[in-house]
C-alpha cells in the first residue's frame, strides 16, 4: 500500500536521502530507526506529499504522491514532526474543521470524531485551545487528526515522543489495534518501540537503508542499542539489503 | 467549492479567536472616524459627501492592511502548520484562495462598520449616496488587492515582523506611484505611455477615479489581475519552497 522506489533529496550539497526504496503491506507496521539527520523525517515528507523529491517516486495506495497528490492523500493520516496544530483553536474545533476538510459529514462525522477522541483520550481537555496544553496533549491531538478518517494508510514522525511512560503504552496499544487493517509507517528514536509495536525495522543513517528486517532479526545480533550504534556508526557502506 | 469554504471559516475564526480582531477593529474605526474630521476638513468644508475619509483610505490601509496579511502563510510556516494543511487532501488553489477570501472578509467586516460615517453625512445634508456606495467598493477592491499582494509576501516568510514591513513598503510604492512626487520627476524622462502606466498602477489614481464615482472596466481589470496575479505568485511560492 506504500511504495517508495530509489527515492532521493538533496539540499543543497548535501544529499540527505539516498536512494531508499521500501514496501509496506496492509497489517504490517514499519518501524524508521536512525540517528538525528538521518533522513527518517525527510523520507516521510516526500511519502506524504510535502516535500518534492529530488529523484525517485513514492506512491501511496498505487496514487503517485506527485501526479495525483490529492487521491494519495485522501488514503493517508499524517502525523508530522512536533504535531503542529492550530493553536488558537480547541481541540473539538480542530478535529471539527479536520473532518470537514476529509468530507466526513452528519452522523459518520460526529462518531468518527466521539471515536478518536475516546481512542486517544481527549475527553478533559476539548474545550482547552491546544496551544495552552501539555506536550502529550499536543501530541495526542495530532495522532487523532491523523486517524480520524480511518485512513489505510498511516504515517507517524515520532508519535511517542513527549508522551509519559503510561501514554506511550496506550499509543501503541492503539497502533497495534488499528495495524491489521493499514499500512502503517511510524520514526521513533526508542528501540523497544520497534520490539513492541513494529512487525518490521528499517535502519537507515546518512540517508541510505543499512538494515532491513524484522525486530526479531535485529534482537538476534545482540543487545539493541548496541546493534543499533554499530549498524549506524560502522559507515555506510556496509550490509545494504 | 466547500473546500475552500471549510478553510475560509478556519482562518476567519482564526482572527475572531483571539483579542487581536477586537483590538484591530476598534484602532481601525478610530483612526478611519477621526481622521477626516481633524485633518480632513469634514465640517470645514461645508460638503455633504465622504470625500475626505475615503481620501484617507489608501494611506490607512498601509498599516492596516500589512496587520491583517502578515500573519496568513508566515505563522503557518512558522509552527508547522504549513505541513498539516499541504498534506491534507486540499488543492494548492483551494488553500491560496480561502485564506484570502477570509482576510478580505475580515477587511470587509471592518470597513461595513465604518458606517456611522455614511450615516452622519446623511444627517448632516443630501450626499450623494451613489457615490459614497462606489467609494465603498472602491475601498473594499483597494483592500483586496493590497491583501492578495501581502499574502504573497507573507508566504515569503515565517517571520510576522518581516511580512508587515515588506507589504508595507511595496504599499508605499503602489501608492506613491500616482503622486507628483514620482510623476514629476518621470515626466520629462520617460514617454508619455509609460508615465500612464506608472499612474495606472497607483493605488491613489485607482482610488481618486472610483471616489469620483466611477467604477470602470480599467479599474476592475486593475484590481482583477492585481489579486488574481499575486494570489498566483503566492501559490507558484509555496509549492516551490514549502519545507522552508
Amino acid at each position: 500500500m506504500i511504495a517508495i522506489q530509489d527515492l532521493c533529496k538533496d539540499f543543497g550539497p548535501l544529499r540527505a536521502v539516498d536512494r531508499i526504496s521500501f514496501e509496506v503491506k496492509k497489517g504490517e507496521v514499519l518501524g524508521f530507526l536512525g540517528p538525528n539527520g538521518a533522513g527518517k523525517s525527510t523520507t516521510m515528507k516526500m511519502l506524504t506529499g510535502f516535500l518534492t523529491p529530488t529523484s525517485g517516486r513514492a506512491s501511496i495506495c498505487g496514487h503517485d504522491v506527485a501526479t495525483a497528490p490529492l487521491e494519495a492523500k485522501r488514503q493517508l493520516g499524517y502525523l508530522p514532526e512536533g504535531a503542529p496544530a492550530y493553536g488558537d483553536m480547541t481541540p473539538a474545533a480542530f478535529l471539527d474543521f479536520i473532518a470537514d476538510i476529509r468530507g466526513l459529514a452528519g452522523a459518520t462525522k460526529a462518531e468518527r470524531i466521539a471515536k478518536v477522541v475516546k481512542q486517544v483520550h481527549l475527553e478533559a481537555v476539548l474545550h482547552q485551545r491546544i496551544e495552552t496544553l501539555s506536550k502529550g496533549f499536543k501530541r495526542r491531538v495530532g495522532l487523532a487528526q491523523a486517524i480520524l478518517h480511518d485512513p489505510q494508510v498511516l504515517v507517524l514522525d515520532e508519535p511517542t515522543d513527549g508522551l509519559d511512560p503510561n501514554q506511550k503504552h496506550e499509543v501503541r496499544t492503539l497502533i497495534q489495534e488499528m495495524a491489521p487493517g493499514k499500512a502503517i509507517v511510524l520514526s521513533t528514536h526508542i528501540l523497544e518501540e520497534v520490539e513492541a509495536v513494529c512487525t518490521r525495522a528499517i535502519i537507515i543513517a546518512s540517508g541510505r537503508v543499512l538494515f532491513d528486517g524484522t525486530p526479531q532479526e535485529l534482537a538476534a545480533r545482540g543487545p539493541l542499542d548496541t546493534v543499533f550504534r554499530k549498524i549506524t556508526t560502522s559507515g555506510s557502506a556496509t550490509n545494504q539489503s | 467549492m466547500k473546500t475552500t469554504l471549510v478553510l475560509l471559516k478556519r482562518e476567519l475564526n482564526g482572527y475572531f479567536a483571539t483579542p487581536v480582531a477586537y483590538v484591530f477593529i476598534f484602532f481601525y474605526l478610530i483612526a478611519m472616524s477621526l481622521l477626516p474630521f481633524y485633518l480632513g476638513g469634514f465640517y470645514e468644508r461645508e460638503q455633504a459627501d465622504l470625500q475626505p475619509f475615503f481620501a484617507f483610505h489608501p494611506w490607512l490601509y498601509l498599516f492596516l492592511i500589512p496587520a491583517i496579511s502578515m500573519r496568513l502563510w508566515a505563522e503557518e510556516r512558522k509552527s508547522g502548520t504549513i505541513e498539516l494543511l499541504m498534506t491534507l487532501p486540499v488543492s494548492m488553489a483551494q488553500t491560496v484562495l480561502g485564506k484570502f477570501l477570509a482576510a478580505w472578509m475580515f477587511a470587509g467586516i471592518a470597513l461595513v462598520l465604518t458606517f456611522p460615517i455614511w450615516l452622519t453625512v446623511n444627517y448632516l445634508g443630501q450626499p450623494d449616496n451613489g457615490v459614497i456606495a462606489a467609494s465603498y467598493i472602491g475601498s473594499f477592491l483597494l483592500a483586496g488587492g493590497y491583501l492578495a499582494v501581502g499574502s504573497f509576501l507573507s508566504a515569503l516568510t515565517k517571520n510576522q515582523v518581516i511580512a508587515f514591513v515588506l507589504t508595507f513598503v511595496v504599499g508605499l510604492v503602489l501608492v506613491l506611484a500616482g503622486t507628483p512626487a514620482v510623476l514629476e520627476p518621470l515626466a520629462g524622462a520617460v514617454p508619455s505611455s509609460v508615465l500612464d502606466a506608472v499612474r495606472s498602477f497607483s493605488f491613489l489614481s485607482q482610488m481618486n477615479t472610483i471616489t469620483s464615482g466611477v467604477i470602470d472596466v480599467r479599474a476592475l481589470t486593475f484590481f482583477g489581475s492585481l489579486i488574481g496575479g499575486s494570489l498566483l505568485a503566492n501559490a507558484i511560492v509555496l509549492d516551490l519552497k514549502k519545507a522552508d
